[in-house]
């Protein structure tokens, strides 16, 4: 068996472990499946990541019928690096949410699990396949599977977060189809190595602009590019911890990457960036989402609610990244979307500590936590530090690399922006840090107990992960930029104005 | 190369803006499950029409002919089909539980409810 063979394994091993997952009954059995699956396919897509790290292409074509008629898997060093990232947290987050599963779904375990790995299989797919329709499909599988993920929170609310993000999810999947169309119609084509041969070819037309804009605002909507975030806040607000978790993690990135691979593979940047002004209308967004996600987070009394609308600021470094059009842009972006998973993941989980000891997230009533729960709260301070940029964290080493495509692109206000948007995440961070350990903890509030050691470790472990990445960057920016590299082919030179 | 030589996709077009007014405008939670599936509906009858070649036969093999209508939009749209299905089923089920949780499935009225759980 050569790399190749198994690297499918990757998406189809959650795919099928999940129906099975339904059937097995209690507590234990679906969740150790889960785990077992999830670690499984990181184990494969870590060896997937080694064996393109040096620039090669693996190939699959299903059912042994060559593209462009059959379907393919076809895998660089960006999609294993997005595969990565999406089996790593998932490997890590399962074994660590089982208590805090078996308190919010206390009933038919089974069926939530199966859903998790569906969601999962989801994520790969569009992550690993060659074919433009497969990726409309599989956005398709993780979604549907999310918002009954979602709709599984315990708050009321969380069933309506799930059918506001229900119907913005499908009207982008749509557009995603409808961009599909119009380049199937113009090409006959769905494979996308294909379709980059023959694109080219057919010239400028009304038809591809069309084509490239739906899909762009199809896949801007799960990405949750301001101003197309609104299902966002409210999902990662009422969803279970572990789902917030995960989906922070991992779920916006997917999008970003499929973006990236369509506008730069399928499409290509001389035709995407001089077609359409997709620079220009990325970076406004992405600096309108830097500011308006900081903004808002900043005036959440809800600690998850303020992580989303983090989030949506976060987005904007990635996009912001790309908008430079260059390669030390890309990888800028590439590297923050590793590592903001990182900082997420961290922070989602330590925040789920919180919930689970102390049964409440709104801030008000976190008032000298700090005291109680020291190891959650230090927890959460050290990865808002990676989150902020301070060194030497992951978060430092994008904003140091997103800084430099900045300065590289001669667009020196840029920095300025930059800085401002962190002080503001110092702001809610340090907002979170004031009241849990400066505050007096009120009489009247009901005792906590620290979390076990079990449930610590591996946010402790994501936490290290945020200062390992900080310190050792040869495995981040080395398939950072080994990603920008797959992506463009190197085919960015010239095209700045 | 009349108007009317592009009648699937003046219909296309609007339907596409019926599915999207609807689901945009419309704040009872049925009528936007309806609006969506009238715009992915309108979505699978591009893909349709783009398959049909003039003159084409069914495209199945036999003697004498020679020009075949495309079959693989009808695959994909299938697959697309169940998508849609998949997708209005789930938002169906959520009304539901809404209706059993807030005692509406109106916008307005939810949003109130919403507001009251804000201030808890």
């Amino acid at each position: 068996m050569n790399i190749t063979e198994i690297m499918p394994f990757i998406v189809l091993i959650p795919l099928l472990a999940g129906p099975v997952c339904v059937l097995l009954p209690g507590r234990g059995l679906p969740w150790l499946l889960a785990t077992i699956s999830a670690s499984a396919a990181f184990i494969l897509a870590a060896l997937t990541l080694g064996s393109v790290f040096e620039g090669e292409t693996l190939r699959y074509a299903f059912g042994d019928w060559p593209p462009p008629i059959g379907i393919e898997y076809r895998v660089d060093a960006a999609n294993a690096f997005v595969a990565l990232l999406i089996t790593g947290v998932a490997a890590i987050l399962l074994p660590w949410a089982k208590p805090l599963v078996d308190e919010e779904i206390p009933e038919r375990q089974g069926s939530f699990y199966a859903l998790f790995l569906i969601a999962l299989a989801g994520l790969l797919g569009i992550t690993l396949t060659g074919d433009v329709f497969n990726v409309f499909v599989f956005l398709e599988i993780s979604s549907l599977a999310t918002y009954g993920l979602i709709a599984h929170g315990k708050d009321r609310r969380a069933l309506l977060a799930a059918f506001r993000y229900l119907i913005m999810g499908t009207v982008g999947a749509t557009f995603l189809l409808i961009g599909i169309a119009f380049i199937y119609i113009l090409t006959g084509s769905l494979n996308m190595v294909d379709l980059a041969e023959r694109l080219p070819a057919l010239g400028d037309s009304r038809a591809l602009q069309v084509g490239l804009g739906f899909i762009v605002v199809g896949l801007a909507i799960k990405l949750a590019l301001f101003p197309l975030h609104h299902w966002l806040p409210n999902a990662y607000t009422y969803a279970p911890t572990l789902i917030t978790t995960f989906l922070a993690a991992t779920a916006t990135k997917v999008a970003l990457y499929v973006m990236l691979r369509f506008i730069f593979d399928v499409f290509g940047p001389q035709y995407s960036f001089t077609a359409l002004p997709l620079a220009a209308v990325f970076m406004a967004l992405a600096i309108a989402g830097m500011f308006a996600g900081s903004w808002m987070a900043i005036f959440q009394r809800n600690i998850k609610r303020m992580l989303a609308y983090s989030s949506v600021a976060q987005v904007g470094y990635m996009v912001l990244g790309v908008s430079l059009l260059s390669l030390a842009g890309l990888t800028a972006a590439f590297l923050h979307l590793f590592n903001h998973g990182l900082m997420k993941a961290a922070l989602f989980a330590s925040v789920g500590l919180i919930a689970y000891q102390a049964g409440s997230l709104r801030i008000d009533d976190l008032r000298g936590i700090g005291r109680q729960m020291p190891w959650t709260l230090t927890a959460f301070a050290l990865a808002g530090v990676s989150l902020i940029g301070v060194p030497p964290t992951a978060g430092f080493i994008s904003k140091w690399y997103l800084i430099g495509a900045a300065v590289e692109a001669d667009q020196l206000w840029l920095v300025a922006l930059i800085l401002i948007t962190s002080l503001m995440a110092l702001i809610y961070i340090a907002r979170i840090v004031e009241v849990a350990w400066l505050q007096p903890r009120p009489d009247d509030a009901p005792a906590v107990n620290e979390a076990s050691w079990l449930l610590l470790l591996p946010v402790w472990i994501l936490v290290a992960a945020n200062f390992y990445f900080g310190l050792d960057t040869r495995l981040t920016v080395g398939a950072a930029s080994a990603a920008a590299q797959a992506l463009t082919g190197g085919a960015l030179e010239g095209l700045l104005p | 190369m009349t108007v009317l030589s592009f009648f699937n996709y003046w219909a296309v077009i609007v339907l596409m803006m019926i599915g999207y007014y609807c689901v945009i405008v419309r704040g009872n939670m049925i009528k936007k499950i309806i609006g969506l599936g009238i715009f992915q509906t309108s979505v699978f009858i591009l893909f349709i029409s783009a398959g049909k070649v003039i003159g084409g036969s069914t495209p199945v093999l036999r003697d004498g002919v020679s020009v075949y209508s495309n079959p693989l939009p009808h695959v994909l749209i299938l697959t697309a089909i169940v998508v849609g299905i998949a997708t209005t089923a789930l938002a169906l089920a959520l009304t539901v539980r809404i209706r059993e949780a807030f005692g509406s499935i109106d916008d307005d009225v939810i949003d109130a409810a919403q507001q009251d759980d804000e201030g808890r």
